[in-house]
């Protein structure tokens, strides 16, 4: 292959983890790493680095819009970073001081547990009934979106701040632990435990994990793991399929966005499961 | 609340479009200084493994992408685009306080000194 040939290869197949991961609310990395290793042989440390600058790229080029179109919800995407940041730290700290086979295993019935939840709600109205929220009152999380695909402003109440703030520390403790954005563990916390659209879910969800993989992308750019010759081309295609998934998710039914997510969360717990089998 | 979601999707634009002006202009200045990327397979191994240019300080970046070396420039994109987030977070807290809105000052400059310690401790763990 020559270079010329791999960087347009690689642009090709960050245009695709790009859509998926603004279309999801994930970073890339999921697609980025094996494509990366398996397909083109880049060196480990190096598609790792490409990976942690894919999840930046996906969360502000798809933020630049889910924010101006107010399908992220800015307030709790705010409230909730307290936890993730804070959780990276205690996982950055963990490191090496827990067995990552028990916590592969940990996080493969995890997520396995979380699509079977979202697939529960897959039958179901999007919307569900108020539940008392006085922290979500009090921090003014309640907002509505426009959703393009039944064209009308949906408005909903944010319920169960405390929980997700738990959960979002645990997802905070796994990105730093694992190095992965933890957006498959996101979405399903703000969709299942605080009551938040799956559209708004998702954009919030990509919203936030640009700020704690910028946190350790300072880190492997240090330790030059970051290659401009790989992570450039990955980079530029990641920030223009952010795009496409930003289009996509505005045009999509909710209900099929929610297949789609719990078919990748069903294929990202077998992979956690296989990886904490084999370690 | 509208300009807060104005001046953040303003910030991750700006980052946004610097970030791929550089890394494309980067790329093409690499092609342009060895044309034999274009056709030759053997030069890609060197160019993804380790040994590989690869810059770590800003310092590096900055003085190279002087010079026109096309990976320091394609660096000088990734590290605004690296830095995007921050930018986000530092702007959100100004625009809340351009709201007058105390709790989400105090919430977003909490999350600006948490990122920092984290960039800090990540600094001497790493």
């Amino acid at each position: 292959m020559t270079p010329l040939l791999f960087v347009l290869l690689a642009f090709v197949v960050s245009v695709v983890a790009g859509t998926l991961g603004a279309l999801l609310g994930l970073g890339g990395g999921l697609l980025i790493i094996p494509a990366l290793t398996l397909w083109f042989h880049v060196d480990i440390r190096y598609a790792i680095g490409a990976s942690i600058v894919s999840v930046i790229a996906t969360s502000s080029g798809a933020a630049v819009t889910y924010v101006r179109d107010r399908l992220t919800n800015l307030r709790v995407a705010m409230v909730l970073e307290l936890a993730t940041t804070t959780g990276a730290m205690t996982g950055a700290y963990l490191a090496g001081r827990v067995g990552s086979k028990t916590l592969y295993l940990i996080f493969g019935v995890v997520m396995a547990y979380s699509a079977a939840m979202m697939f529960r709600k897959l039958g179901h109205d999007e919307s569900r009934p108020a539940r008392r929220a006085p922290w979500a009152d009090w921090l003014r999380l309640h907002s509505s979106y426009y959703d393009e695909a039944l064209s009308r402003e949906i408005p909903y109440r944010v319920s169960g701040t405390r929980i997700g703030l738990g959960l979002m520390y645990v997802a905070g403790i796994v990105s730093g632990l694992l190095g992965i954005g933890s957006g498959a563990l996101k979405v399903p916390a703000m969709d299942l435990a605080m009551g938040l659209p799956l559209k708004v879910s998702a954009a919030t969800s990509n919203f936030m994990i640009g700020v704690t993989a910028a946190a350790s992308a300072g880190v492997y750019f240090m330790r030059g793991d970051i290659d401009p010759f790989v992570a450039g081309p990955v980079a530029v295609g990641v920030l223009l399929g952010a795009q496409a998934g930003v289009r996509l998710l505005g045009r999509l039914e909710s209900r099929s966005i929610r297949v789609v997510f719990v078919l990748l969360l069903l294929w990202v717990s077998a992979q956690m499961l296989l990886k904490g089998a084999r370690t | 609340m509208r300009n807060v979601e104005r001046a953040i999707s303003n910030v991750l634009r700006i980052g946004v479009l610097a970030s791929i002006g550089f890394i494309l202009v980067g790329m093409l200045v690499t092609f342009a200084h060895h044309p034999s990327y274009l056709v030759t397979p053997g030069d890609l191994d060197r160019l993804t493994h380790p040994g590989a240019a690869v810059p770590r300080t800003v310092g590096d970046v900055l003085r190279d992408a002087a010079a026109l070396q096309g990976h320091a420039i394609v660096a000088l994109g990734l590290l605004i685009l690296i830095a995007t987030p921050f930018a986000r977070v530092l702007v959100s807290v100004f625009a809340f306080v351009a709201e007058r809105d105390r709790t989400y000052v105090l919430i977003t400059s909490l999350v600006l000194l948490l990122l920092l310690l984290s960039f800090a401790l990540g600094g001497i763990l790493g």
